[in-house]
């Protein structure tokens, strides 16, 4: 009853907040977890008609490059590899294969729930090469980080990763100097920012003068976050609001970050949808060379075009709302998807196919 | 992707630990985070602890508030 009451005051608090912005007020999150509890509890129906939501970059699977995608199939086609990965990949459609089809035609590839569960299938299999597929933002590259440390301890020479980890405020930074967007708004990511810190957000709420609200992911959480962001545009403010504080302290988790830095070295990567972007990469570092599998295996990142037709980067960047593409919803389907977006069950379109209602 | 649960640490060997989490046990790695006791809460995600909290703060948590909820409708 309680969440009831939190979520009442949450809505009579938005509307008076949005009524003292006059203007309409644009807000993005950059969280695919996020992403999901916003459809799934229908938040986009309680905003006053003058606040909206649009989803940004923040779904791992779905910022993967198509040439990365195409470069995972390069590896799982070794005889002698076995490709270990997060559940969410094995659908995510390549130029003209996925992990899932891979498979199908006698791949190795086993979905694992941790970086550490790899490590420990190498040590069971020793005569297969185990690569474990990396994807992750900051959240998650700390146990990738430590499972490769966890691999050298064992003294293991069949496991590497394939360095697939991102960066989640280089691509907030290329997203607001593109202009392209006219936002008002960040909703920050909770679990990204337990290992980064709330501190982090401090230049965008300096620099670009915009409100940034760290928040969790229940609906009420959600809805008071979206209320202190909108309280900001109407006080024209812009500020680092930490409402996930339990979790989230203001300088992160630094145990976790040293981690990721002893294995890992920022480097460029390309995004879906954003293209290259400086230092936005976690690269294998020199002296952990021999855990790299893109060097082990001699496979590069090439590049690759979208698939036709498919959206899928546009509306990485917020500028194609997910039923705004021609594919969504008849060629596109979290059964038969065509781009990423669609496969990850935080991608904005397979949210929005599952929970959304298309606007009128 | 970055979904992390929390959970009660209730036993701790050397970098491992052991979670107490809707009634079932797991075992968990404790390598990112400092210092943690049993009868703290650890924050959960991808088979290591993130976050260390003390039970009091857990306690305040919507998302643990909401699990208690449900499971006492279920009951």
């Amino acid at each position: 009853m309680a969440t009831d009451l939190k979520i009442q005051n949450a809505r009579e608090a938005l509307k008076e907040w949005a009524g003292k912005a006059a203007r309409p007020v644009t807000l993005m999150e950059v969280c695919g977890t996020h992403t999901m509890a916003i459809y799934r509890h229908g938040i986009p129906s309680l905003l006053p008609p003058n606040v909206h939501l649009i989803s940004g970059p923040g779904c791992p699977v779905c910022v993967t490059s198509q040439g990365q995608v195409d470069q995972i199939m390069e590896l799982a086609r070794y005889p002698e590899v076995t490709i270990a990965t997060f559940g969410d990949m094995v659908r995510v459609p390549g130029t003209i294969s996925s992990l899932e089809a891979e498979r199908a035609r006698g791949a190795d590839v086993r979905i694992v729930y941790s970086p550490h569960d790899a490590v420990e299938l190498a040590e069971a299999i020793p005569a297969r090469q185990v690569v474990f597929i990396g994807i992750g933002f900051e959240t998650t590259q700390p146990t990738v980080a430590a499972a490769v440390a966890e691999a050298r301890r064992r003294e293991l020479r069949n496991f590497t990763v394939l360095s697939a980890g991102k960066l989640v405020p280089p691509a907030l930074t290329a997203l607001l100097d593109s202009g392209e967007l006219q936002l008002d708004g960040l909703l920050c990511p909770g679990h990204v920012s337990v290992i980064l810190g709330s501190d982090a957000y401090k230049p965008y709420a300096e620099r670009y003068h915009m409100p940034c609200v760290v928040a969790g992911f229940e609906p009420a959480e959600v809805l008071e976050a979206l209320v202190a962001l909108v309280r900001q545009c109407a006080e024209r403010r812009a500020e680092v609001e930490n409402l996930y504080g339990t979790w989230v302290r203001p300088e992160g988790n630094r145990r976790a970050r040293e981690m990721i830095e002893t294995v890992f070295v920022p480097g460029p990567a390309i995004w879906r949808g954003l293209g290259p972007i400086p230092q936005s990469g976690l690269h294998v570092r020199e002296g952990w060379s021999e855990y790299d599998a893109a060097r082990r295996f001699a496979v590069v990142e090439g590049e690759a075009p979208e698939p036709p037709g498919c959206k899928c980067g546009d509306v990485l960047r917020g500028r194609v709302r997910p039923y705004e593409c021609p594919l969504f919803g008849r060629i596109c389907s979290p059964e038969h998807p065509v781009g990423a977006c669609m496969v990850s069950t935080e991608g904005s379109c397979s949210a929005a196919y599952r929970y959304g209602r298309i606007p009128k | 992707m970055c979904l992390a649960v929390p959970a009660k640490l209730v036993e701790i060997h050397d970098n491992e630990g052991v979670i107490e989490l809707g009634g079932s046990r797991k075992t968990v790695l404790l390598t990112l985070v400092t210092d943690p006791k049993v009868g703290q809460y650890v924050l959960l995600h991808a088979g290591y602890a993130i976050g260390v909290i003390e039970e009091a703060e857990a306690l305040e948590l919507a998302a643990l508030q909401r699990a208690v909820m449900e499971s006492e409708e279920a009951e």
